[in-house]
């Protein structure tokens, strides 16, 4: 088990902070007044039961819904919302609770779309395509190419991504969403679905990815086992409110939180 | 300055210089808005209950009045044809289901839509083939439709209106009404309306598709055969109804593809729209400006508000 | 047996990437190449090149605008004979004002009128989604076709409203008018439409080739992968409308020789829908099958007149020909909704292991 207070990766900064957040939906409050941080280089986890307002709180930090109150504060810049391009842009890549991939596209097209944002070459050097479209194409081919051999998927590089089998498919959106090269990954749920080698392959993958590229990674996660081994801290969400904030020891020892879960571990 | 003038101020001056044409013009409005309700009526049916977007409903207006008049034409009496063509449209609307609809069900719903293509394709040519292409007469007056008209004085003028065009927005507002009960009301309209939710769903609870489908189908072409009537009586039946009858797709953006009332509401909202903007701006562009402006109107609508008048906020979840 | 990749190893990734990777796909497609530039004009027909092959290559180029956004990019469209009008008549006003210009860098120039025509129509598409995108397409239509009538500088202010297409020359040879012959206007439409599908396939294969696709399956997580959704949707209109309206340009100038407003309405748009259907959405092969079968029906169906005898007037040919179609729309949902394209690669696959059944 990682030690949660002896870190491999320094632990600096706050990369981003939500402060004060709320949402709502018509009625349904999905977030009251949530306030938290995730440093640069840590494993954060954010749980809690269903419809606690977890992935409402990741979509908040994408840009894709906006808080009525609140501020988002991302590598120093406040605001009182974010785009989901500029979340892009800025550096946030995430993955999805339900598979949000490219049906229509192979695996390797799917990783490739990854790197649009790094991609330059303009329309008429596209319609051509020989020259400096091709060279763009290919450097970006190596890279993806290096993501595919870390994720273990070369086999499937070919395949359109609606015939992967579930488990296959979430280590592809990983791989999009590595693509990107952000600094902060958020991860929807990454292990659910998978029987407990997948979860030990996905696990392993999240460490090497916070280990080697000094990502930060914030995720969302059900199974207790992951969440104690892989995080350095963890906030927990109920009814969308947040009920506790601390290290995995803190956590596991919270009476809040065991009331709010009935504490199962997988 | 003089643009700007005709534009925003002289079509107003003009319709205050003559409100009886301005009353004239309003109820032209309403009676081609009321069939055009009528035809967004048949698209809300089959919507409402199956999810499909049924794109041939305007030819199966068109297709039900040539039967009817076709039938009468080879010297059936009129309400004798009028029962026959309704038994062609039961059969059409069972023909649709066990050929088309069955065979794709659970198909997303763009699927089905494109199918509808190719049903108005194969009416278009079955029709004009069986019935050939010229316009016909409809048998308005062997169905007892009321022929003439009134002429209302008032405002200083008068305004005239056709006794079939009253018996038209009579009928479309008893439809309506019946409709909108029976789907609000009756077991077959909720079983319909978990149909349009779900096919599987539906399904997985007992309801059988192939009675639902049938059903509603039927009751478009109905629908289509009240409108073929009443549409027939004012201008004669021909295949250009069909093109005519694509305004209905503004008049469900207007007013929702699942409302009922949405369909009166739109249709007079479009057909008002229409005849106005043709009477009073349609001489500063060139005349013929109906052929588009029912559609530039539903655009303006979805910019401001793009899931139409009644239509419900789509909200999407990832 | 003969269709085996077996053997070829590709060592580079720019060889990974090319147009035509496997060997037997590069051989076919120089084959077919050469068929149509050489054996074609020497061996067919004037009959068969002017009312069957170039009219077909026309057509394949609106389908694969048409195909660009709608099936690429997911954006319904029911605007493309309007487009390919935009086209067509831009095209015959430039010949009019700017007779001494190549014929042909004024038909490339007039897509770029359609281009404008399409970004325009297509800004919408912000805030518009799905069906009611087709609905504010069909303004478009209908819009450009009352302005193809009610504007008379358009056509020159001919009493007929139609146009009629001045004689052109390139390198002396005549190219459009009366005087040009069969083959020379099969010729120079057969080599735009192979340029512009290999631009096609260039920008498809890249990066705006992922985009639209991405934008196509699942628009919101393109958003957050960092795609603009606007630009890249009106993109979509451009390329697209660009496509449709050289394809309408070509469709007047080298093969109809004339046109009136009724050559670009409601009918049109619908046909090159139908042919994108047929054809398989998504697929630029499938443009071609798409527009060879539609157009071809009504001379097969004329065929099999003749050869069973059968007493039918042309006016009930046609009524068959829309009823067959629309069977065939029907059918080909039911039965393989990616189209022609994907029966053709099905048949690929089967080759890849013939003689064997597995």
């Amino acid at each position: 088990m990682r030690a949660p207070s002896s870190p491999d990766v320094a632990v600096g900064d706050v990369l981003l902070s939500v402060q004060n957040v709320s949402l709502t939906f018509g009625g349904v409050k999905a977030v009251s007044d949530v306030s938290f941080d995730i440093r640069k280089g840590e494993i954060r986890a954010i749980i809690g039961p269903n419809g606690a307002g977890k992935t409402s709180m990741l979509n908040i930090i994408n840009g894709f819904y906006h808080p009525q109150h609140g501020r988002i504060n991302f590598k120093g810049e406040t605001r009182a919302k974010m785009r989901p391009h500029d979340a892009a842009y800025g550096g946030i890549a995430r993955t999805f609770q339900n598979v949000a991939l490219f049906r229509g596209m192979t695996v390797l097209d799917n990783i490739m779309a990854g790197r649009t944002l790094k991609m330059h070459k303009n329309f008429f050097w596209q319609l051509l395509r020989f020259g400096p479209a091709m060279t763009e194409e290919v450097e970006h081919r190596h890279k993806v190419e290096q993501i595919i051999d870390f994720l273990k998927i070369q086999e499937i590089r070919r395949t359109p991504v609606g015939r992967l089998p579930y488990g296959l498919q979430k280590r592809v959106e990983l791989g999009r969403a590595l693509a990107m090269e952000p600094d902060l990954l958020l991860l929807d749920e990454p292990m659910a679905g998978m029987n407990m080698e997948e979860k030990e392959d996905m696990s392993r993958f999240v460490l090497d990815v916070n280990d080697h590229f000094g990502t930060t990674v914030a995720l969302i996660e059900h199974d207790m086992g992951v969440v104690m081994d892989l995080s350095d801290r963890v906030v927990v969400l109920d009814h969308g409110i947040k009920i506790a904030d601390g290290t995995p020891d803190e956590i596991m020892d919270n009476q809040g939180v065991i009331d709010a879960y009935l504490g199962v571990a997988h | 300055m003089h643009l700007l003038y005709q534009i925003f101020i002289d079509p107003f001056v003009q319709m205050g210089a003559a409100p009886d044409l301005l009353v004239q013009t309003l109820w032209e409005g309403l009676v081609a808005g009321v069939l055009y309700a009528l035809i967004a009526l048949g698209f809300v049916l089959i919507f409402k209950a199956s999810g499909v977007f049924n794109f041939a409903q305007g030819i199966m207006v068109v297709f039900s009045a040539l039967t009817l008049v076709g039938l009468y034409a080879h010297g059936v009496p009129a309400f004798l044809a009028l029962a026959l063509t309704v038994g062609v449209m039961f059969v059409l609307a069972l023909a649709v289901e066990r050929l088309v609809l069955r065979p794709l069900v659970n198909q997303a719903e763009i699927i089905l839509f494109m199918a509808t293509f190719g049903l108005t394709y194969f009416l278009i040519g079955f029709g004009e083939m069986i019935f050939g292409g010229d316009p016909k007469v409809m048998i308005a007056d062997q169905l007892l439709l009321p022929g003439g008209s009134y002429t209302v004085k008032m405002l200083g003028g008068f305004v005239q209106m056709q006794k079939i065009d009253i018996a038209a927005a009579i009928i479309a507002s008893l439809m309506v009404a019946s409709l909108a009960v029976f789907f609000q009301k009756t077991r077959i309209g909720r079983a319909l309306r978990a149909v349009a939710d779900s096919h599987r769903a539906a399904l997985s609870v007992g309801i059988s598709l192939e009675y639902i489908w049938v059903t509603v189908w039927f009751a478009a072409g109905i629908v289509a055969l009240a409108t073929g009537i009443m549409w027939g009586a004012r201008s004669n039946v021909s295949f250009a109804l069909e093109i005519i009858a694509l305004k209905a797709l503004p008049v469900l953006i207007l007013g929702g593809f699942t409302s009922i009332p949405g369909a009166i509401i739109g249709g007079v909202i479009i057909g008002v729209g229409e005849k106005i903007g043709e009477f009073y701006w349609g001489p500063l562009f060139g005349s013929g400006i109906e052929s588009w402006l029912a559609y530039v109107i539903a655009l303006v609508f979805l910019l401001f508000r793009p899931q139409g008048l009644f239509g419900e906020r789509i909200i999407e979840r990832i | 047996m003969f269709y085996r990749e077996a053997g070829q190893y590709k060592t580079s990734y720019r060889a990974d990437q090319a147009l035509f990777p496997i060997l037997q796909d590069q051989i076919g497609i120089v084959l077919i190449l050469l068929a149509a530039f050489i054996l074609v004009p020497l061996f067919a027909s004037d009959f068969v090149i002017d009312s069957i092959l170039t009219p077909i290559l026309i057509f394949s180029l609106a389908a694969i605008g048409l195909n660009l956004l709608t099936g690429y990019t997911g954006l319904l469209s029911l605007g493309t004979g309007g487009f390919m009008g935009v086209g067509a008549f831009a095209c015959y006003k430039l010949s009019t004002y700017f007779p001494g210009i190549n014929i042909i860098v004024l038909i490339i120039c007039s897509g770029f009128f359609a281009a404008a025509a399409g970004v325009i129509f297509g800004m919408p598409s912000l805030r518009i989604k799905g069906f009611y995108l087709a609905v504010a397409t069909l303004a478009s239509q209908f819009f450009l076709s009352w302005c193809f009538i009610r504007i008379p500088w358009l056509y020159n202010y001919n009493v007929s409203a139609s146009i009629e297409v001045p004689a052109r020359t390139l390198f002396g040879i005549s190219i459009t008018g009366p005087n040009a012959t069969a083959v020379t206007r099969y010729i120079i439409v057969l080599t735009i439409v192979s340029v512009m599908t290999w631009l096609a396939s260039n920008l498809l294969r890249g990066r705006i080739g992922r985009t639209w696709m991405a934008v196509r399956d699942m628009d919101i997580a393109a958003e957050l992968i960092g795609i603009k959704l606007y630009p890249t949707k009106l993109l979509a209109f451009a390329v697209s409308s660009f496509y449709c309206g050289v394809a309408g340009a070509l469709l007047v100038f080298l093969w109809l020789g004339n046109a009136e407003s009724e050559s670009f309405s409601i009918n049109q748009s619908f046909l090159v829908l139908f042919m994108v259907i047929i054809g398989g959405l998504g697929s630029l092969t499938g443009s071609f099958f798409g527009a060879a079968l539609i157009f071809g029906l009504p001379i097969m169906l004329r065929m099999i007149r003749a050869a069973l005898d059968l007493p039918m007037t042309s006016a009930t040919l046609e009524h068959i020909n829309f009823m067959v179609l629309g069977i065939l729309i029907i059918l080909f949902l039911i039965a393989e909704p990616n189209g022609l394209a994907r029966l053709w690669q099905i048949g690929k696959q089967k080759l890849r292991v013939w003689p064997f059944p597995y």
